[in-house]
């Protein structure tokens, strides 16, 4: 549903229920620390970044007609097929293995932790690094708003110069978010 | 008085700036001035020099000027360094002496030239290239005059330049030098690799320790010598360039062509003859290359019409006389005759330029005649220079010089009977043609009227020239005439003594053998030439197509053309596209092809991209399920 | 036959063709974006998936990475879709064609 909704409003919405039911499997699945970071990070902190964003770019009903005229038949059907034929090998490959049945044992955030800060120290200070690249990146990219900087820029800024200056504070909120997360 | 010796070349070059910058403005006699009177100086120093070293021997037979370090890099160290020994003052008394003759002669023969400057500043540069390469201490600095002298022989063999064919002389003349120059230089680097040093005091005193006799190395070394001098001296395989050189003015004909620059490599190899002593096989090709070129030249000689072509194709002739003498041995005979034949080539060239000009610069010789009873003193230089050329007995300095050649090359410890009859083969021949030369020339009827009498200051040098051409042989007699030997004893300070052959005949069979023959050779000249000149010859066809190869010299230019030009023509034709740039513009072109290819699918599209990405992993999965 | 562990996978398949599909069909480049969290979504729930097959905290730690990594590429992917609405007035990702050769 989310894929083919013509207004983002309603694609994020449908977003956020994926993202809920994702949480869920992954609760059945005997890892609760995982789902509630679902569930926070995904279902609240990226779903409302979107939200900002379009709200920010005023999509609205005529974004959902230009999208309902991108979207034709002839658009999506190649696609549609090819990812059909990927699906059906993926699912194929599956089914090919080995098929013992599975335990599924509730993996406790103690020994998650214990792990991430174990044997994947290294991979948390590099995600500390990305984290970091990515706040400055959005930054920088945002700063530079308000500044004339391109040629297509030259006709068109002015009235969206106050959005555009609240919103580089988002992303690093978010980021912080996620590292408080964790 | 060695304080002296860099007077000698100063002053040409002196003369040369002078003109060379300032030329255009100057006055004609103010221009003749410089231009002769520089080298009149230098011969007047060279004389000076000369009686000095005559009478009191300097130290070691050499007057040794160091004048500055030209440049010094590791082990090697190349010293402007002026060195005069009995050699070279026989060089340079003959490059300054008859240099200022023929710059005198020059002075009125170009004047109504419109390059007057230019002439006299090329002649001057010449000079000073001459004197460089024959005065020079080392190899490094007589390889910068050689390739001056070969520089200034371009400049003036096309001094004439708007004409296209002396222009493609011009270039001959210099790309066929600059074969043996290339093999000289190679052998300069073979040899400084091989003893150290590149001086040639040096190098004559370390090579009989250095090399063994006949070992590859100096063999290598000295044929690679031997080929410069080749190149230069217009000897057999490379003597091509120096008939087509007399496109030139006829003084510049005189005095490079015919006096000093060809004899360049005379004087390398006699100066050399350390090295070429080491290596008997060397010694042998020089004797039979100058044999070859002695009797071919000579041939050609005999055929020609142009008295320019038959002086240049002589002049190669009696270089072939030198070539043979240095080859069996006899050095002092080579530079006997290297002083004698400049004396009466320059001579006959300076007259033959007085005949062309006044016959309104007529070449051929079957378009003059009867040019005895009207320019008598041309006549009576030009008579004095022929009988020297074609070696007269007792008459002729030519005579004794050639007689002492033709005697070594018989009884010469390398001598050969075989050479001996070539030798004399080339003697009677060289009889012949000169013969034919002077009948045409000066007898019979009048074809061309004459046009002008020459000048005062162009007789002076004629005279003085014919002159020496009589009297020069006679400071040097056979052993069995007279015991006077003032050249020899002169050179041999420098030179080894010729090796004689243990049991000879008699000296005097020899030279009575050689007297008949030459006279043999006027005999049959006259016969043949007087009255009716070069009638015979067109008669029978077979005697015609006989000509036809001798007037193009043996055809050799032909045969170079087949051989070299025409293969050199089809590669470039065929290289016309080059064909090894073809493989890497093809490289090239292959990837832009791909270029334009690929840049089609890197459209911008993002989709389009995903879709490739998709498209590889199901391939991938698909090979997957497939195997 | 038909256990948990293959059933989830199949669910994060199926979730990963759609991101997928998504992907390839919108033009918009919000929508993109929203596609591709779902993929990353997939990966992620693969992930634990296996995490918990294997009874290891390693798929849940690999899941942690995804989603730093999906909070950093959002929050730049967006601002990059603000600035690039701004100068050239569309989200169109067929017009954004500058960087073509």
């Amino acid at each position: 549903m989310v894929i083919t909704r013509f207004h983002p409003v309603h694609a994020l919405l449908y977003l956020a229920v994926s993202f809920l039911s994702v949480g869920m499997i992954f609760l059945s699945l005997g890892a609760p620390f995982v789902a509630a970071l679902e569930v926070i990070v995904y279902a609240g902190a990226i779903i409302v970044l979107f939200i900002f964003v379009v709200m920010m770019l005023n999509l609205g009903r005529e974004t959902a007609h230009q999208e309902k005229e991108w979207l034709k038949p002839k658009v999506w059907l190649l696609p549609s097929a090819l990812v059909l034929v990927l699906l059906a090998e993926m699912i194929i490959l599956l089914f090919t293995d080995s098929k013992q049945p599975m335990q599924v044992a509730v993996v406790d955030p103690r020994k998650l932790a214990l792990s991430l800060y174990g044997e994947y120290i290294i991979a948390v200070e590099l995600t500390g690094f990305l984290l970091m690249a990515g706040i400055v990146g959005a930054a920088h990219i945002g700063k530079h708003m308000h500044t004339p900087m391109h040629r297509f820029l030259q006709n068109g800024h002015g009235e969206k110069e106050k959005a555009k200056q609240t919103r580089p504070p988002e992303p690093v909120s978010n980021e912080q978010t996620v590292l408080h997360d964790r | 008085m060695h304080q002296l010796l860099p007077y000698i070349p100063a002053f040409p070059i002196l003369g040369f700036l002078v003109l060379s910058l300032f030329g255009r403005k100057l006055s004609k006699p103010v221009i003749a001035t410089i231009g002769a009177g520089t080298v009149c100086l230098s011969a007047l120093i060279t004389i000076i020099l000369g009686f000095s070293f005559l009478q009191t021997e300097p130290p070691g037979g050499v007057y040794d000027q160091l004048l500055w370090s030209w440049f010094s890099v590791g082990n090697l160290s190349v010293d402007i360094d002026l060195r005069v020994d009995a050699l070279t003052l026989v060089f340079i008394f003959i490059i300054t002496f008859v240099g200022a003759l023929i710059h005198i002669y020059s002075a009125f023969f170009m004047w109504h030239d419109g390059d007057y400057a230019r002439f006299f500043a090329s002649m001057n540069l010449f000079v000073c290239s001459m004197l460089l390469l024959v005065m020079a201490d080392n190899l490094v600095l007589m390889y910068l005059g050689w390739e001056g002298v070969g520089l200034c022989s371009y400049l003036l063999i096309g001094f004439w330049y708007e004409v296209p064919s002396n222009c493609r002389a011009a270039n001959k003349a210099f790309l066929i030098t600059r074969i043996g120059d290339t093999a000289l230089l190679i052998g300069l680097f073979l040899l400084f690799k091989e003893v150290g040093t590149l001086n040639i005091s040096g190098i004559l005193h370390q090579a009989p320790d250095q090399f063994a006799t006949g070992s590859s190395n100096i063999v290598l070394i000295t044929i690679l010598l031997l080929a410069g001098g080749m190149g230069k001296s217009a000897q057999l395989p490379l003597q091509t360039w120096l008939p087509d050189a007399m496109a030139g003015p006829s003084p510049v004909s005189a005095l490079i062509h015919a006096a000093t620059m060809v004899t360049a490599g005379v004087y390398l190899i006699a100066r050399m003859h350390v090295l070429f002593q080491l290596s008997p096989v060397t010694m042998v090709i020089i004797a039979i290359i100058g044999a070859l070129t002695l009797f071919v030249a000579g041939c050609s000689a005999l055929a020609q019409t142009d008295i320019k072509r038959i002086l240049a194709y002589s002049t190669i002739s009696q270089i072939g006389y030198m070539f043979l003498a240095l080859g069996v041995g006899a050095w002092s005979a080579a530079i006997f005759h290297f002083f004698t034949h400049a004396f009466f080539k320059a001579l006959l060239f300076l007259a033959a330029g007085v005949v062309i000009e006044a016959l309104h610069h007529e070449h051929n010789i079957f378009m003059m005649g009867g040019l005895r009873k009207r320019m008598p003193v041309v006549f009576i230089t030009f008579l004095a220079g022929a009988a020297a050329l074609s070696a007269l007995p007792l008459v002729s300095a030519g005579f004794f010089s050639k007689d002492a050649i033709l005697w070594y090359s018989f009884s010469a410890a390398n001598g050969n009977p075989l050479l001996w009859l070539m030798a004399l083969a080339g003697a009677f021949i060289t009889a012949l043609y000169t013969t034919r030369l002077m009948l045409v020339v000066f007898w019979g009827e009048t074809r061309t009227p004459v046009h002008r009498q020459p000048g005062q200051g162009m007789v002076i040098p004629l005279v003085v020239l014919a002159f020496l051409s009589v009297t020069a042989g006679f400071i040097e007699w056979p052993h069995n005439m007279l015991h006077l030997t003032l050249f020899s004893a002169h050179v041999q300070k420098v030179l080894p003594e010729t090796l004689l052959k243990t049991t000879l005949p008699s000296e005097s069979l020899f030279q009575l053998i050689a007297a008949l023959v030459t006279l043999a050779g006027v005999f049959l000249g006259y016969i043949l030439y007087y009255g009716k000149p070069g009638i015979r010859w067109q008669q029978s066809p077979a005697l015609a197509g006989i000509r036809e190869f001798l007037f193009g010299g043996w055809k050799f230019d032909q045969l170079y053309n087949f051989l070299f030009v025409k293969p050199f023509v089809f590669i470039t034709r065929i290289n016309k596209s080059d064909v090894i740039d073809k493989m890497y513009n093809g490289i090239a072109q292959a990837g832009l092809r791909l270029n334009s290819w690929f840049s089609v699918s890197q459209n911008g599209s993002l989709r389009l991209y995903i879709v490739g990405v998709l498209a590889g992993i199901l391939f991938i999965i698909t090979l997957q399920l497939l195997l | 036959m038909i256990d948990s562990a293959h059933m989830v996978l199949m669910v994060a398949t199926v979730l990963f063709a759609l991101g997928l599909v998504g992907v390839l069909t919108r033009k918009n480049v919000v929508f993109m974006l929203i596609s591709v969290e779902i993929m990353l979504n997939a990966a992620g729930l693969a992930f634990v998936a296996a995490g918990s097959k294997w009874q290891q905290p390693d798929g849940q730690v690999m899941f942690l990475f995804i989603l730093a990594m999906a909070a950093a590429e959002v929050s730049i992917g967006l601002a990059l879709v603000l600035q690039i609405y701004h100068q050239h007035k569309t989200l169109d990702v067929d017009r954004l064609k500058e960087l073509r050769d």
